[in-house]
């Protein structure tokens, strides 16, 4: 597996940032929108427990993955109908969902919780697995890693390149303006909030089904909640989304390795496991320093209900 | 007191008495309430679930004497408290908690319900109805890295651990020795996840001590990641709290696994003689509170033998996983050529002994 402590870090890394980046890419497609949706833990562990039913019960992984996106699809229609057609709080909802999916996914995993699945085997790319160093890091992954490079750069392209992401960005900064040129906006947050919950879906089908495949309550592990963070520090920016979720995931990694490597090292635990966050806080906080360029990224009407009539 | 107020006391006990009397009522007929109060998910293995076996076994030992209840995945913190009042207010005798971060709640708890019998896993707070149990899981440890120390070839054994505490430090001190007493070349290094409970990270761990060339793993966490990652990349393993074979039938060499069922069993028992006492049990191999799990069948026949006699030695307590000289990390010695380590050091173990790699955190 590993050619070399270099090529194993950074294989790890990849893996520990994909559910990350395929959650957050979600999000921050829902948060242009204007909508927030801070239910992403929940969506994951529902996303998580349904890939793993339906994988175990059918023995396709990639129906799973399937399962999983429309139990987040489903779970954030929810959200959409709470927040956008009865215009509750979007914060108090989004918490009530996130633990309202943990302990669904508690409720519904409960007899799957003995059960072990087949690890789904990695989707090795011929000649470029070959490239010495980070052949075999970069390019013997799960399918799911490289769907979240695609989902990247759909996701860059959409929002910046395509009318799509004008309007959807437009809904978001201004939805009255977008209203009075003839855009439904409420129909258009429903599609970005159900975009996010079916990526956090995945996110979380990655997490039971081809990371560890197993059920087990909580396994999620706060992870919907970081993927929430590393939007607002990317300042909602996809690219640095992605620097975020690597760099967590690799400083996470590193961390693990020089534990590992069993060297004489005067510091704290506590602090080596909480290195991961800070260093990423901090990285994302430098890049995206500018106070101008954060206004013009974040969504200006991000968290408020909208009324086409009002 | 007013005569109104014992009025009315005395018709809530009446209505009390006719509507509840089949359970509530306390005559040697009728069944004793027993709750539990578990800190995590029972679930499928681990912790929670080695002593929900227990509770099984127990009810079944003792079926139509009791009537038990359990209160899951209840966190360390006020809830505890709100929850132990609730078991103890329901009308249940003998109330089992079992994690650590619950001591305090239940010594609040047992003083204000002097009749109830409350009896804490893993604390160290007594009181006259309060009695406290754990097991020596570090006997099983010491089996479970004899077989490593064997069965390595890189001589680099993996563990993954949750928080630096004396418990986790017995296991990890007696496995490196056991290790060591077959295979001076072994090390141990030790991963720590600053969680009990987080199957990615474990697993990462577990790829990282692969990746450095570790070939057993074991963890003092409680999911089953550890063990289907060796399983999936073909290494071995241990497993802990539960026998794991199923998690891992080519990887487990064998587990390290609790129970609790004679001991609950037991106590019931007493608690119904009349005979219970508040008692500080720290029970081992001896009392079968602790096994390891069966030998896996790549394990050489004479190492088998050899596990089977040492484990009929530490019953009979002619070996001691601690037995002198003990020295830590840094050549000090901890206990002298010819005595055992006592139990109150056991519980202080804030150090690696010779044979684990790398520092101990926060020191």
């Amino acid at each position: 597996m590993a050619d070399n402590n270099f090529t194993f870090i950074l294989f790890a890394t990849i893996v520990a940032g994909t559910p990350l980046i395929i959650t957050a890419l979600g999000e921050l497609v829902t948060e242009k929108s204007g909508v927030l949706n801070l239910g992403a833990e929940g969506i994951m562990a529902v996303g998580a427990v349904a890939a793993f039913a339906i994988t175990h019960h059918s023995g396709n992984p990639w129906l799973g993955v399937l399962a999983g996106m429309a139990a987040g699809a489903l779970m954030s229609l929810l959200f959409g109908f709470l927040t956008l057609t009865l215009l509750a709080n979007q914060v108090a909802s989004g918490l009530a969902l996130s633990i309202f999916g943990v302990g669904l996914s508690a409720f519904i995993g409960k007899s799957y919780e003995s059960v072990a699945l087949q690890a789904v085997p990695p989707l090795r790319i011929a000649l470029l697995a070959d490239i010495p160093l980070i052949g075999n890091a970069l390019f013997n992954h799960q399918a799911l890693v490289y769907a979240s490079w695609l989902l990247f750069a759909g996701v860059a392209w959409f929002l910046y390149k395509s009318r799509g992401g004008l309007i959807l960005r437009a809904v978001g900064e201004s939805p009255a303006s977008a209203h009075s040129i003839g855009y439904n906006v409420i129909r258009i947050r429903y599609l970005a909030t159900v975009f996010g919950g079916a990526m956090a879906g995945i996110g979380g089908a990655f997490l039971s089904v081809f990371y560890t495949p197993l059920w087990v309550e909580g396994m999620v592990a706060g992870r919907g909640w970081i993927a929430l963070a590393l939007v607002v520090f990317a300042t909602w920016r996809p690219q640095r989304v992605l620097v975020g979720a690597y760099l967590f995931g690799g400083v996470m990694i590193s961390q693990l390795f020089v534990q590992g490597s069993g060297v004489q090292l005067d510091v704290p635990v506590q602090f080596l496991s909480s290195l991961p966050y800070w260093a990423t806080i901090i990285v994302l906080v430098i890049i995206s320093r500018d106070i101008n360029k954060i206004r013009l990224n974040s969504p200006v009407a991000l968290g408020q209900p909208y009324r086409p009539d009002a | 007191m007013s005569d109104r107020r014992v009025f009315i006391k005395t018709v809530a006990a009446a209505i009390g008495t006719t509507a509840l009397s089949p359970f509530s009522l306390v005559q040697a007929a009728d069944p004793v309430k027993v709750g539990f109060i578990y800190v995590s998910p029972v679930g499928d293995a681990g912790w929670t679930y080695q002593h929900d076996v227990g509770r099984r076994e127990m009810e079944k030992a003792l079926a139509g004497k009791v009537v038990t209840k359990f209160v899951e995945n209840v966190p360390e913190g006020a809830d505890a408290e709100r929850v132990i009042r609730e078991l103890a207010q329901s009308g249940n005798q003998v109330i089992f908690a079992t994690s650590f971060g619950y001591m305090n709640y239940m010594e609040k708890v047992s003083k204000q319900f002097p009749k109830v019998t409350f009896m804490h896993a893993t604390g160290y707070k007594t009181g006259p109805n309060l009695g406290i149990y754990n097991a020596r899981f570090y006997e099983g440890r010491y089996l479970n890295g004899i077989i490593a120390g064997k069965m390595t070839k890189t001589n680099i054994l993996g563990y993954v651990a949750a928080f630096p505490i004396p418990e986790v430090l017995q296991g990890i001190n007696a496995f490196a020795r056991g290790a060591r007493s077959v295979n001076p070349k072994a090390e141990v290094r030790v991963i720590w996840t600053s969680s009990w409970y987080d199957p990615g990270k474990e697993r990462e761990a577990a790829t990282t001590l692969i990746s450095q060339n570790a070939d057993v793993l074991t963890h003092h966490t409680d999911s089953t990641a550890v063990v289907q990652t060796a399983e999936e990349k073909g290494k071995w393993a241990f497993g802990y709290h539960s026998d794991m074979s199923k998690y891992g039938p080519k990887a487990q060499l064998s587990a390290t696994t609790h129970h609790w069922g004679a001991f609950y069993t037991k106590t019931m028992n007493d608690v119904i003689a009349g005979t219970w006492k508040p008692t500080n049990v720290w029970g081992g191999m001896k009392d079968g509170m602790i096994k390891i799990a069966p030998l896996n069948p790549a394990i050489p026949a004479e190492v088998k033998t050899m596990i089977a006699s040492l484990e009929g030695d530490i019953k009979s307590g002619k070996l001691h996983p601690f037995a002198g000289p003990v020295k830590d990390q840094d050549g000090k010695e901890r206990v002298a050529a010819g005595k055992n380590m006592s139990d109150a050091d056991l519980g202080k173990m804030d150090y690696y002994v010779e044979g684990v790699a790398g520092k101990l955190p926060s020191k």
